[in-house]
């Protein structure tokens, strides 16, 4: 499947930001495009951003205003399909924390390449933060050029084997 | 003193049936034939999907664990290392136990028979070569026993099964060449075939393995696309360098026990091909006979749990251990999320799959149990 037809079926879900609430800083961005009975991210969050209810197949929707992009969400999901973009990480750069359940850990401040959903490099990225996340989940935050902010999902370490 | 039921089978669906049962006070004996109880669960380093309140982002050897503590804590007697070897309808559901010393009989007033469900196979040349195993194996090999059964892999399906350990093998430090898949599309769900893809390995819809090569193991397979009618593309033929050819091409219902029962059979495809007709309380056409999990039609294990939990709440209500009115109770709720969870592009087969069972099962009885359709 290609970058552009998997990105427009999660665009079209309800749980994908819109381009103005990406603008105002941290947001949760939900890659769950299919109805499957699953959830733990409405669950979770704290400022009630995520709606699943009745039945729950229902898609994830994003309340956009009240998203704090906190984050809770990226471990609480199990199929890890929840980012956490912030498009005002510096003026050149978006940053994006996303789930990471690999050996070894990157370090802070480490090159590495993204890829993006399909598997393609996309840019360079460079580690800027790890936390130790829920449940051997980390979090690795991950900083980019703020024009690949839809498009960088993966990492791959420069040094080591594909993760 | 003898249970007043058995539950066969220890996974996910045993273990509920057991517990749930055993909590209104029924004296149940739980049978697994492995050395520890879990099922498929200890296998399991995946979070699971569904809801919150039912284990959902745990992962799934934690839920193994918790059900473990519920069944010592309801006083389920567990016995392991146990293989039913018959079971005998003409005697009252006598089931004959072997426990690696010695032969002897069960005859419960009630059995739950959660046996869970048995990989398919595919043949091709070079299919017996060490090095070509199911996805079951690989998960067991290196999941329970830490051994990384190859370096390099060929996963063979894309259903959730052929995705989620293609991503552990990833995780076990394994690199996985290719994910070939004979289906136009990816059968499983989108999110773990994502995380899969956004570490690099491609997913080959409309893809096969044809042929697996080495002198005494596996060394290389070849892969060929498939056309729309799934013949092979001429030229399209591939080689990789692989050590490890891992099949995840599908499950059956392990349905031998209701078989030698004489329970009736459907056919439905989705669910795994026969499986064993129940009516909504999970009770099989014999009665006193019932089924969860897998066994009933393949589906997973929070489905498992909950068919489970009905079938132990049900057999409570048949020994009198709790009203009919307060089992109804529980019986709807858990009928109302199974419900649930049968929504949507992945669940709505499964349903359709469940009420021809469904149908299966009263017209069974208005036919005088002649039929095995």
């Amino acid at each position: 499947m290609r970058e552009s037809e998997i990105l427009e079926k999660i665009r079209s879900s309800p749980g994908y930001p819109s381009r103005e609430r990406f603008i105002k800083g941290p947001v949760c961005v939900i890659e769950c495009p299919e109805e499957i009975p699953c959830d733990p991210c409405s669950q979770v969050c704290p400022f009630e951003a995520i709606d699943v209810g009745r039945p729950i197949t229902n898609l994830p929707k994003l309340i956009e205003d009240r998203c704090t992009g906190c984050g809770l969400c990226i471990t609480a999901c199990p199929g890890l399909a929840i980012f956490v973009v912030n498009l005002n990480y510096s003026p050149g750069e978006a940053s994006i924390s996303m789930p990471y359940e690999f050996l070894p850990l990157p370090d802070v401040g480490q090159q590495v390449e993204m890829l993006n959903r399909e598997g393609s490099y996309v840019c360079k990225g460079r580690i800027v933060r790890v936390n130790e996340g829920e449940d051997h989940t980390r979090v690795v935050t991950v900083a980019v050029p703020k024009e690949f902010y839809e498009h960088a999902r993966g990492i791959k370490l420069i040094s080591g084997k594909v993760r | 003193m003898d249970a007043e039921l058995s539950v066969i089978g220890s996974g996910p669906a045993g273990l509920s049936a057991a517990i749930e049962s055993a909590k209104y006070g029924v004296r149940v004996e739980l049978i697994d034939e492995n050395i520890l109880p879990g099922g498929q669960l200890f296998k399991q380093i995946h979070k699971f999907f569904g809801s919150k309140k039912h284990y959902a982002g745990v992962r799934g050897y934690d839920i193994g664990w918790r059900l473990l503590r519920e069944a010592e804590d309801a006083k389920v007697n567990i016995r392991l290392n146990t293989t039913v070897w018959g079971i005998f309808q003409s005697s009252n559901n006598r089931i004959g136990l072997f426990d690696q010393q010695r032969v002897f009989f069960s005859k419960p007033k009630r059995l739950v028979i959660a046996t869970g469900a048995t990989e398919n196979p595919l043949s091709f040349p070079g299919s017996t070569l060490p090095g070509v195993m199911g996805a079951g194996a690989v998960q067991t090999m290196m999941n329970i026993h830490r051994v990384l059964p190859g370096r390099r892999v060929l996963m063979v399906g894309a259903g959730n099964v052929g995705l989620i350990v293609s991503y552990q093998l990833l995780q076990a430090g394994a690199e996985v060449a290719a994910v070939v898949e004979a289906m136009p599309k990816i059968g499983g769900y989108l999110v773990h075939a994502l995380k899969l893809m956004r570490t690099g390995v491609p997913i080959l819809t409309s893809h096969t393995v044809l042929e697996a090569r080495g002198d005494k193991e596996v060394e290389s397979a070849v892969i060929a696309s498939l056309d729309k009618d799934c013949r092979i593309v001429k030229g399209s033929e591939k080689e990789l360098d692989v050590d490890l050819v891992c099949l995840a091409v599908g499950l059956k219902p392990d349905a031998e026990l209701c078989r030698m029962l004489g329970c009736g059979f459907t056919y439905v495809p989705f669910l795994g091909g026969r499986v064993p007709i129940h009516n909504e309380d999970m009770e099989t056409t014999i009665p006193g006979v019932y089924v969860a999990g897998d066994v009933s039609g393949v589906e997973e294990a929070s489905v498992a749990m909950e068919e489970g939990r009905l079938a132990g709440i049900s057999v409570a209500e048949s020994l009198g251990y709790i009203s009919e009115g307060e089992a109804e109770k529980e019986k709807d709720e858990i009928k109302e999320r199974l419900r649930d969870f049968r929504i949507g592009p992945f669940g709505s087969p499964r349903q359709e799959g469940k009420d021809k069972i469904l149908t299966e099962y009263k017209r069974w009885f208005s036919n005088e149990g002649k039929r095995d359709s």
